[in-house]
């Protein structure tokens, strides 16, 4: 079994990807990898990039959302995009914390932009494969 | 999970979902549809959604859905609902991410017959000027403090800077500016993706077609739109590009705090909410304004470089080549109107995501020469396929919030069809039956193929026998420029 992974769902007017981690924190990693994978994100050779996101909220749903809506804005102001990440999540408080690391390039392409993320049945879950979780994106 | 057997059925064309089928609905379901149409959507969400919608506080009347509707996040795509100024709530998740996507018409008096060898020139240029697909900038670039004019005065913005005439003022929804919109409620992230993008389509389901009147159904309204069979007509379809986007991504994250704050429970995070009353709902209206007036702007900024690609085209061939407004109208937007219920006016806050607003005759806010016809509907239908432009009813004010459908409706998954359809081939069958095709992305042409969409002509008759919008006309498309 495929310790992460992700997968393309069906989805009447947008787009939409299942994706499965055994640790929680490679979880939101390979969610924008999925998303990369969607917008046929190409980076560019050359020197790479490097950027800190943070975030606070509710619960582990908004950090993801605020996660992938943060690489949605990097890849269509700033032209970049990332494929390597760091990730730690705790509690703070009542809230849910999110630090990462992230590393990636320009852009060298992007066949499809992704308007936004959205909370569209969006629960992050145990299961067999470890943690897994379905990401509706609006296109 | 709803069942066809939950539905009750009113007439052909009208069906209720009543209040009693959940405890947590406030008001039921009116679905205006034939029982075909309704059996596509059994196996998506839109119905399930749209009985979700009715939990939100403060709706009056009922939640309604179009006969093009399906599954989107929160609202079902074709809803429309309600609520009480200013104690009831407003959703973004009723609205949509496109805040104020929306289509303009602008016709002529070209015929095909004389314009025909100059198509393919003419979509070349359209292409040109009317920048689309992925990461492409707009016609003009701005800074922060002129796109906040942008924001407060939508159309008029691009009418002050030479880019319009008043007519296309008039003849916009609402003069093309909302009051009340206020920029300072726009995070500085939505405005750094917008300010670049003013006069641009982006890509998806985003267009410039040119078209063909084809067919007039009601020919003294098509006089006063100024629709001509024969004559060559232009459809824009887009919204506020990144800067709507970007408003609705934040306010779907600030109103999480919200509904917990005024204790609102929701059966889908995307419907989240606030009072109209509360800051934050005052805050999402002035966004939400401003991001719809941006669009307006948008529209307004690709007409002005549609013009500019017909009189390169055939300024110098032929007379009467100008491209007249017809109107503009919004199907993603949020707006407080007065409607009259069980006998009293009552001002609300209609949510309309994926429907368009149809007012019928005398119906305020409307251009003098729309007062005794009623407000012009238009309804682009899948790539390749037949649009049509409608008229609003009195019907539509007292059964459908003043609304009717805004398109065609998915039935297709995106996935599907990029599996299914090659676009390569789909563009040549489009070239083979006499549609020029410039496309951003071929695999972005396969998602959007016809056969991914409803049959709108169905769509348009169901809205037409349900009494909520009349036939004016028919368009087939000649040119199709897409990102």
């Amino acid at each position: 079994m495929e310790s992460a992974g992700f997968e393309e769902l069906a989805h009447t007017a947008d787009w939409a990807i299942r994706v499965w981690a055994m640790h929680l924190a490679d979880l939101f990693a390979e969610c924008a990898r999925g998303m990369n994978a969607l917008m046929g994100a190409q980076l560019a050779e050359g020197p790479r990039v490097s950027r800190i996101f943070e975030a606070e909220g509710l619960d582990l749903e908004s950090l993801l959302v605020a996660f992938l809506s943060e690489l949605v804005y990097c890849a269509e102001h700033e032209h970049a995009g990332f494929d390597h990440f760091n990730t730690q999540t705790h509690k703070r408080g009542n809230a849910q914390a999110l630090f990462v690391e992230m590393e990636g390039a320009p852009l060298a392409s992007v066949n499809k932009t992704i308007k936004a993320v959205t909370y569209h049945g969006l629960k992050i879950r145990q299961t067999a494969r470890g943690y897994e979780v379905e990401i509706v994106f609006d296109v | 999970m709803i069942r066809f057997q939950d539905l009750k059925r009113i007439s052909p064309y009208e069906w209720e979902i009543p209040k009693s089928f959940r405890n947590d609905m406030r008001v039921p379901v009116r679905i205006f549809a034939t029982q075909k149409l309704l059996e596509q959507v059994m196996d998506d969400k839109s119905l399930e959604q749209a009985v979700n919608s009715t939990t939100l506080p403060g709706l009056v009347g009922a939640v309604v859905v179009m006969p093009d509707m399906h599954q989107g996040y929160g609202f079902p795509i074709g809803g429309v609902a309600a609520t009480e100024y200013p104690h009831g709530v407003i959703s973004p998740g009723g609205i949509g991410y496109d805040i104020n996507c929306g289509v303009r018409l602008l016709a002529s008096s070209i015929e095909l017959g004389a314009a025909e060898p100059y198509i393919d020139t003419l979509a070349t240029l359209l292409n040109k000027y009317c920048p689309s697909g992925v990461g492409t900038e707009g016609v003009v670039r701005v800074n922060i403090p002129e796109l906040d004019k942008v924001l407060r005065e939508g159309s008029r913005w691009a009418l002050k800077n030479g880019y319009g005439t008043e007519t296309d003022l008039a003849r916009t929804e609402e003069g093309g500016c909302l009051e009340g919109a206020n920029p300072d409620k726009v995070s500085q992230r939505a405005k750094q993706r917008g300010r670049d993008q003013i006069g641009s389509l982006g890509a998806g389901n985003h267009f410039v077609e040119v078209d063909v009147i084809e067919q007039i159904f009601d020919p003294a309204i098509a006089e006063v739109m100024g629709l001509k069979e024969g004559c060559l007509a232009v459809q824009i379809h887009c919204g506020s590009r990144g800067l709507g986007h970007q408003v609705c991504t934040d306010y779907v994250q600030e109103l999480q705090n919200a509904v917990r704050r005024y204790g609102i429970q929701l059966p889908d995070r995307e419907l989240v909410c606030a009072p109209m009353d509360t800051p934050e709902g005052q805050a999402y209206l002035g966004a939400m304004r401003a991001a719809a007036n941006f669009a307006f702007c948008n529209r307004q900024l690709l007409a002005h470089s549609a013009r500019r690609a017909f009189e390169e085209t055939f300024a110098d061939k032929m007379k009467g080549w100008e491209l007249v407004q017809v109107y503009d109208i919004a199907h993603n937007i949020g707006k407080i109107e007065t409607h009259e219920i069980d006998g009293k006016r009552v001002k609300v806050c209609v949510h309309r995501k994926g429907a368009t607003r149809a007012f019928g005759p005398g119906a305020p806010g409307l251009p003098p020469e729309y007062q005794k016809t009623g407000q012009p509907v238009l309804v682009p239908g899948s790539m390749g396929t037949a649009s049509w432009v409608l008229v609003g009813t009195k019907t539509s004010m007292e059964r459908s919030w003043g609304s009717t459908c805004h398109g065609a409706g998915r039935v297709m998954s995106r996935s599907k069809a990029k599996r299914e359809i090659r676009g390569d081939q789909l563009r040549m069958q489009l070239e083979q039956s006499g549609i020029k095709v410039h496309a951003g992305s071929m695999s972005g042409l396969a998602e959007e193929a016809p056969q991914a969409y409803k049959d709108v002509d169905a769509v348009v008759e169901t809205v037409a026998a349900a009494g909520i919008a009349r036939k004016v006309a028919r368009l087939r498309p000649m040119a199709v420029i897409k990102g």
